[in-house]
C-alpha cells in the first residue's frame, strides 16, 4: 500500500498521474485566466491616479509573484534532492528554471511598460523592480551553471547547492535594495485608489494571480513530463551504444 | 601551529610566490578606475559624487579575477583530495583558503582604493570610511566568492560563470558599504548600515565555508 | 474600447505576455512530441532499458 508521495516519487507513476491531472490543470488555468482578463478589461474601473494603465498591474503583479514562487519551487526541490534524495527533485528543479525565468522576464517588461506612463521613464531603480532584476540573474546563474557541467548528476547537485545559497541570499538582497531605496527617496509612492488597494482592483488582481498560478503549475508539470521522457531517451541511447559495443566485442572474438 | 593556520600560511606563501595574480588584480583595479573618467568625462564634481561607488564596484570586479584559483590549483594537482581526508574538516579547509584570499587579494585592493580615490576626486572626509567599509565588507567578497569558486571548479568558462553567480550576492555588501560612506558624510546614523555590513560579512564567514565545502565534496566524488 | 492616452503601453504589455506564454507552451508541446517520437523510434527498433527485460532480436 503506497502513500501518495511514494507513488509520486516513482517516475512511471508520476507520468501516469500527471497525465491524467494535466488536462484539468490546463483547462482550469485557461478558464480562470479568461474570467480574469474579462474582469481586468471590462469591469475594473480605471484608477483615479493612473487611469487605464493600472490594467498593466493585472499582469505585472502576478508575474512578479510567480517569479518569486518559481524560485521557491526550485529551492524546495533542491532541498528535496540534497536532504531527501527524492528521485524527482532534480526533474522538478530543472523544469522550473526556464519557466520561472520567463515569468521574471515578463515582470520586468510589464513593469517597465507600466513605469513609462506612470513615472516617466522605462526603468526606475525602485526596490521591487531592482529585486526582480537580480532575481532574473539568479535564474540565469542556475541555468548557466547546469549547462556548464556535463555530468548530469553532478550538475543536479551543484545547481541545488546554488539554489539554496540563492534562497538564503534573496531576502538579504531584497532588504538591502529596499534600504538603498530609502536613501534616494525621490519616486512618488504608488497609491492605487487609496492607501490600501480598492476591492474593485484587488479582486481582479487575485483572479489573475490564481490564473497565473494554475498556468505555472500546468507548465511545470508538462516540463517535468518532458524531462522524464528526455532522460528515458538518454538511457535508451546509452543502452543502444552498450549493446553495439558488446556486439562488436563478441564479433571480434 | 594549528592545522588551520598552517594551511592559511601555506596558501599565503603560494600566493606570494605566484605574485602574478595579485599584480593582475591590482592592475585591473587601476585600469577600470582610469577608464571611468575617460568614459564619463573629467568633470571633477561628477567624479567626486560617484567616486565611492566606482571604487567599490571596481574592487568587486577585481576580486573576481583571482577567485577561480582559490581551489583550482589544489584540485588540479590532487592536493585537495589530500586536504579533504586530512585532520581539518573540509569546511575549515574552505575557510582557510577564503581567508588567504582575503589577506592576499582583498586587503591589498582595499588599501589601493584610497590612492585611486585621488584620481576620482574623492572627498577627503570619505577616505577613512571608504577604507573601513572595504576592510569590513571584503570578507563577504572572499567568502561568498569561495562558494562560487567551489561551484564552478569543473565548469567550462568557469571564470565568467563565477562572475554571473557571485555578483548578485555582492549586492548587499555593496549597498551597505556605500550607505555607510554616504551616512558618514551626511546626516543620519552611520552605525546602522555599518553594523549591517559587518553582520553580512560575519554571516558569510560562517555560512560560506559550509556551502563551499558541500560543493567541493560533490566535485571530488 | 478606449484605453486612454497610454493605450499602446497597455496593449504592448499584454501582447508581450501573450507572446512569451504562447512561446513557452509551444516549446513544451513540441519538445514533448519530439521526446515521444524518439521513444517510439527506440521501441520500434527493439531497444529497451534494462528494467524492461531483454530486447527481442
Amino acid at each position: 500500500m503506497q502513500t501518495f508521495t511514494q507513488r509520486l516519487a516513482n517516475p512511471t507513476q508520476f507520468m501516469e498521474l500527471s497525465g491524467r491531472v494535466l488536462p484539468w490543470l490546463a483547462g482550469a488555468a485557461a478558464a480562470v485566466l479568461a474570467v480574469g482578463l474579462y474582469w481586468s478589461f471590462f469591469v475594473a474601473p480605471p484608477d483615479y491616479q493612473q487611469g487605464e494603465t493600472v490594467r498593466i498591474m493585472f499582469v505585472h503583479v502576478p508575474s512578479a509573484w510567480l517569479a518569486m514562487a518559481g524560485y521557491t519551487v526550485i529551492a524546495i526541490s533542491a532541498f528535496g534532492l540534497l536532504v531527501f534524495r527524492h528521485p524527482l527533485a532534480d526533474v522538478s528543479a530543472k523544469a522550473a528554471a526556464p519557466i520561472g525565468a520567463a515569468f521574471t522576464f515578463l515582470a520586468l517588461v510589464t513593469g517597465s511598460l507600466w513605469g513609462r506612463p506612470t513615472w516617466g521613464t522605462y526603468w526606475v531603480w525602485d526596490a521591487r523592480l531592482t529585486s526582480v532584476l537580480i532575481l532574473f540573474f539568479l535564474y540565469l546563474g542556475l541555468i548557466a551553471l547546469r549547462s556548464s557541467i556535463e555530468d548530469e548528476t553532478l550538475a543536479a547537485k551543484l545547481t541545488a547547492v546554488l539554489a539554496l545559497v540563492g534562497i538564503v541570499m534573496l531576502p538579504v538582497i531584497k532588504f538591502s535594495v529596499e534600504f538603498g531605496k530609502t536613501l534616494h527617496q525621490k519616486a512618488s509612492v504608488l497609491r492605487l485608489g487609496g492607501s490600501t488597494m480598492d476591492p474593485s482592483l484587488l479582486h481582479p488582481l487575485l483572479v489573475m494571480a490564481l490564473g497565473f498560478t494554475l498556468l505555472f503549475a500546468a507548465l511545470h508539470v508538462k516540463a517535468m513530463r518532458n524531462e522524464i521522457l528526455r532522460r528515458r531517451v538518454k538511457a535508451l541511447q546509452m543502452a543502444e551504444v552498450e549493446r553495439a559495443q558488446a556486439g562488436r566485442l563478441a564479433a571480434a572474438e | 601551529m594549528s592545522p588551520f593556520l598552517t594551511l592559511v600560511a601555506r596558501d599565503l606563501r603560494l600566493a606570494v610566490r605566484q605574485g602574478g595574480a595579485l599584480g593582475t588584480a591590482l592592475g585591473f583595479y587601476m585600469l577600470v578606475v582610469t577608464l571611468l573618467p575617460l568614459g564619463l568625462g573629467a568633470d571633477l564634481n561628477l567624479l567626486s559624487r560617484i567616486a565611492a561607488g566606482v571604487l567599490w564596484i571596481a574592487l568587486l570586479l577585481s576580486a573576481l579575477l583571482s577567485l577561480p584559483r582559490v581551489f583550482a590549483s589544489d584540485y588540479e594537482d590532487g592536493s585537495l583530495d589530500i586536504l579533504a581526508t586530512g585532520a581539518l574538516p573540509l569546511e575549515l579547509v574552505a575557510a582557510a583558503k577564503a581567508l588567504a584570499h582575503w589577506i592576499s587579494t582583498s586587503i591589498p585592493l582595499a588599501l589601493l582604493a584610497p590612492v585611486l580615490g585621488i584620481l576620482l576626486n574623492l572627498e577627503l572626509d570619505a577616505y577613512p570610511m571608504l577604507v573601513a567599509t572595504m576592510l569590513v565588507g571584503t570578507p563577504a567578497v572572499s567568502f561568498l566568492g569561495a562558494v562560487g569558486a567551489a561551484l564552478t571548479l569543473r565548469s567550462h568558462r568557469g571564470g565568467l560563470l563565477i562572475a554571473l553567480l557571485v555578483l548578485p550576492f555582492y549586492v548587499p555588501t555593496l549597498i551597505f558599504g556605500i550607505a555607510s560612506i554616504s551616512a558618514f558624510q551626511g546626516p543620519g546614523g552611520v552605525t546602522s548600515p555599518f553594523l549591517i555590513l559587518t553582520a553580512i560579512s560575519l554571516a558569510s564567514v560562517v555560512l560560506g565555508p559550509i556551502a563551499a565545502a558541500a560543493a567541493l565534496r560533490l566535485q571530488m566524488q | 474600447m478606449d484605453l486612454g492616452p497610454h493605450a499602446a503601453f497597455i496593449w504592448t504589455a499584454y501582447g508581450v505576455v501573450a507572446l512569451v506564454l504562447a512561446g513557452l507552451i509551444a516549446w513544451l508541446v513540441l519538445d514533448g512530441r519530439e521526446q515521444e517520437r524518439r521513444l517510439k523510434d527506440f521501441a520500434a527498433r527493439g531497444v529497451k532499458r534494462r528494467s524492461q527485460g531483454e530486447p527481442r532480436s
